[in-house]
C-alpha cells in the first residue's frame, strides 16, 4: 500500500507541474498530459530502470514518447527525477529553452528519440528493442502512444513488424482518453476494435484503468512476464484527469489553463491530495 | 571497350567488406534485398540483417531507434520510395535526432528505365538536401561508391547516397581520393566549367572532348556531395571561366543545378545552363532511349557549354 500511496502522490504532482508548467508557457497539450500521469509515475518512480545522472547508461530501459504533444508530464517527471532542474520547468516553450514544445532529444536531457509527429516513435521504440535483441541486452523499451495516434499507418507498420520479430522486450501504453483534435476519436475515426487489432498484429494485450497504479502495475509486470510478444496495455483513461474542469473537454487538447483556471485546478488536485491520504 | 559496374553492385560488395569490419553495422531494407544488393550482406551477417517489409516509414524509425542504441544503420529502397514515402520519418526520426543512419537509395533518376514514371527518383536530391543536418552524395561510378561507403560509415551524420540501377563505365581508379564534400577536377579548362554528378559525370567527359575538338576548352568537376557543396571548388572554376553547366540525372529544380545557382548568384554570378529533366515525370524506356529524349546526353551538354560560352562573350 505504501508503494501506492507513494506513486498516487507522485502522479498528483505531475498533474500540479503540468498545470503550472502550461499556465506560465500560456500554451500547449494539458488534455493528453493529464490522462498519462498516473502511468508515467509508475514508470519513472518504479518500473523503470534508468539513472538519471548517466542518462546514456547502456543497460538503462527506454522510454519514448511517441504522442510527443504530452511532453509536459515527460518534462515534469525528468525533472522530478532529477534529470534537470526543476526551476527549468517555467522555461517551457520559451525562446531558447531546453523544453521545447514537442520533445527534443538533442536539448533535453532523457528524452531518447525527438517525437511530436505522430506514428514515429513507436518506430523507433521499435529499433530500441531490435538492437536489444541483437546485443542480447536485458534491456527494455517503454513507448507511450495516443489513441488518436493510431489512426497513423506507421502505427500499423511499427506493429507488424514488431509482432513478427516477437520483440518481447518492447511494451506500448495507449492513453485511451477518447479524444483527438477534432473530437471524440469514435466519430473522427473510429479505430475500434483496438484490441483485436493489436492481438491479430501479433501483440500481447492487456486492457486497464489507466488510473489505477495498482493495475498499471500489475499490467508492467505481466508485460515483462510475456514470452515470444510485444505487449500493448490499452489503458483506458480520461482526458484531463484531476482536473474537472478539464476532464472529457476537447478544447483542453491543446488549449493552456489561464491563470485563474491554473489557480482553481491546483486547488482540486491539491484538495484531492488531502482527501486519499485521509 | 570500357569496364561497366551498376553503382548498386559496387554498394553491396564494400558491404560485404565493411560487414567484417564494423560489429555495430546493421542492415535494413524495405523487401529489396536483392535490386539493392544487400541479399549477400543478409546471408553472410543474418544477425545483422532485418527484412522490414514494404514498410519504409517502418522501416526509417526503426532505423533510428537502433542507432540511437550505437548502431551503424544502412537502410535501403529505390530511390522514390526511400526519400519521398519516408520523407518526414527522415527528417524528424533521423535528421533532427542525429540518427546514425545511412539511407542508401537506388534506382535513382530516370535510368530505372522499363518501370516508368512511379519507379524513377527524379526529386530524392531536392528532397534530401532541403533537410537540415543531411548530407547527401551521389557517386559517379563503382569506384566511387565504394570509397563513399567506406567514407560515410566513419562519420556519425546521416547522410543520403543515390545509386542507379544500369551498369555504367567505370571513370575513376582506385588512387581517387574521395572526401565528403569535396568536389573533384578531372579535367582542367579555361572557357566553361561543367559540374556533373552521377551518370552525369561520364557524359560531362564525353561532352569536354567534342568541345575540345571546336577549340572549346572545358573544365569538368565531379560535385558528388550535393550537400554539403564545396563552394570554393566552385567558384575558383567560375573566376577563371566565366561560364557554367551543370549536368544531373534529376530534375532541374532543386537539385545539383539548384545547388550551384544559388552559390553562384551570391558570390559570383555568371551565364548558367542547367542540364537535368525540365519538370516532367519520366516514362518507360530503354535507359538510352530516355536519356536521350530527356535531353540526358553529352550531346545536350556540349550544346549547353557552347551556349554558355556564347553568352558569356555576349556579355563582354
Amino acid at each position: 500500500m505504501d508503494k501506492i500511496n507513494f506513486l498516487k502522490e507522485k502522479a498528483n504532482l505531475l498533474r500540479q507541474d503540468i498545470i503550472e508548467m502550461l499556465s506560465i508557457a500560456g500554451s500547449g497539450h494539458p488534455g493528453g498530459s493529464l490522462s498519462s500521469a498516473d502511468i508515467l509515475a509508475c514508470l519513472y518512480f518504479d518500473v523503470l530502470r534508468h539513472n538519471p545522472k548517466n542518462p546514456k547508461w547502456e543497460d538503462r530501459d527506454r522510454f519514448v514518447l511517441s504522442k510527443g504533444h504530452a511532453c509536459p508530464l515527460l518534462y515534469s517527471v525528468l525533472a522530478r527525477c532529477g534529470y534537470f532542474p526543476l526551476e527549468e520547468l517555467k522555461t517551457l516553450r520559451k525562446i531558447n529553452s531546453r523544453l521545447q514544445g514537442h520533445p527534443d532529444s538533442q536539448k533535453t536531457p532523457g528524452v531518447e528519440i525527438s517525437t511530436g509527429s505522430l506514428g514515429q516513435g513507436i518506430s523507433a521504440a521499435e529499433g530500441m528493442a531490435l538492437a536489444g535483441k541483437i546485443d542480447k541486452k536485458s534491456y527494455r523499451v517503454y513507448v507511450l502512444i495516443g489513441d488518436g495516434e493510431i489512426e497513423e499507418g506507421e502505427v500499423w507498420e511499427s506493429a507488424m513488424s514488431a509482432g513478427y520479430y516477437k520483440l518481447n522486450n518492447l511494451c506500448a501504453i495507449l492513453d485511451y482518453n477518447g479524444l483527438q483534435i477534432d473530437g471524440p476519436i469514435k466519430k473522427v475515426m473510429n479505430p475500434e476494435p483496438i484490441k483485436e487489432k493489436w492481438s491479430s498484429f501479433g501483440w500481447h494485450t492487456i486492457e486497464i484503468n489507466g488510473h489505477s497504479i495498482s493495475q498499471i502495475l500489475n499490467a508492467f509486470k505481466e508485460a515483462e512476464q510475456t514470452k515470444d510478444k510485444p505487449t500493448i496495455i490499452i489503458a483506458h483513461t480520461i482526458k484531463g484527469k484531476g482536473v474537472s474542469f478539464m476532464e472529457n473537454v476537447v478544447e483542453f487538447h491543446g488549449k493552456a489553463p489561464t491563470k485563474q483556471e491554473a489557480k482553481t485546478a491546483l486547488n482540486e488536485l491539491k484538495e484531492e491530495k488531502k482527501e486519499w491520504k485521509n | 571497350m570500357e569496364k561497366l559496374i551498376a553503382t548498386r553492385d559496387a554498394f553491396g560488395e564494400a558491404l560485404l567488406e565493411l560487414g567484417e569490419e564494423y560489429k555495430n553495422l546493421v542492415v535494413l531494407t524495405a523487401d529489396l534485398a536483392g535490386s539493392t544488393r544487400v541479399k549477400k550482406f543478409s546471408q553472410k551477417f543474418p544477425q545483422r540483417f532485418f527484412n522490414m517489409g514494404i514498410a519504409e516509414q517502418n522501416m526509417i524509425g526503426v532505423a533510428a531507434g537502433l542507432a540511437q542504441c550505437g548502431k551503424i544503420v544502412v537502410v535501403t529502397s529505390f530511390a522514390i520510395f526511400a526519400s519521398g514515402r519516408a520523407w518526414e520519418q527522415i527528417r524528424y526520426s533521423i535528421s533532427h535526432s542525429h540518427s546514425n543512419v545511412k539511407i542508401v537509395a537506388t534506382h535513382g533518376g530516370i535510368s530505372v528505365g522499363e518501370d516508368g514514371a512511379s519507379h524513377q527518383g527524379t526529386e530524392d536530391i531536392s528532397l534530401m538536401r532541403t533537410i537540415p543536418g543531411m548530407k547527401v552524395i551521389i557517386p559517379a561510378d563503382g569506384v566511387e561508391t565504394k570509397k563513399v561507403i567506406r567514407a560515410v560509415l566513419k562519420i556519425k551524420d546521416p547522410v543520403y547516397i543515390r545509386l542507379g540501377r544500369p551498369k555504367v563505365p567505370v571513370i575513376f581508379n582506385e588512387d581517387y581520393p574521395f572526401q565528403i564534400g569535396k568536389g573533384y577536377k578531372i579535367k582542367q579548362g579555361k572557357d566553361v566549367s561543367i559540374f556533373a554528378c552521377g551518370i552525369m559525370l561520364y557524359e560531362a567527359l564525353k561532352s569536354e572532348e567534342k568541345l575540345r575538338k571546336e577549340e572549346i576548352s572545358a573544365e569538368v568537376i565531379n560535385i558528388s556531395t550535393i550537400k554539403p557543396l564545396d563552394k570554393r571548388i566552385i567558384i575558383n572554376s567560375v573566376r577563371s571561366t566565366g561560364a557554367v553547366v551543370t549536368a544531373e540525372e534529376h530534375q532541374v529544380i532543386g537539385g545539383l543545378g539548384s545547388a550551384v545557382a544559388e552559390t553562384l548568384g551570391e558570390n559570383y554570378p555568371v551565364p548558367l545552363e542547367r542540364i537535368g529533366i525540365k519538370d516532367k515525370f519520366g516514362e518507360s524506356g530503354k535507359v538510352e532511349e530516355l536519356l536521350k529524349k530527356y535531353k540526358l546526353t553529352s550531346d545536350d551538354i556540349y550544346k549547353a557549354a557552347k551556349k554558355a560560352v556564347w553568352r558569356k562573350n555576349e556579355k563582354k
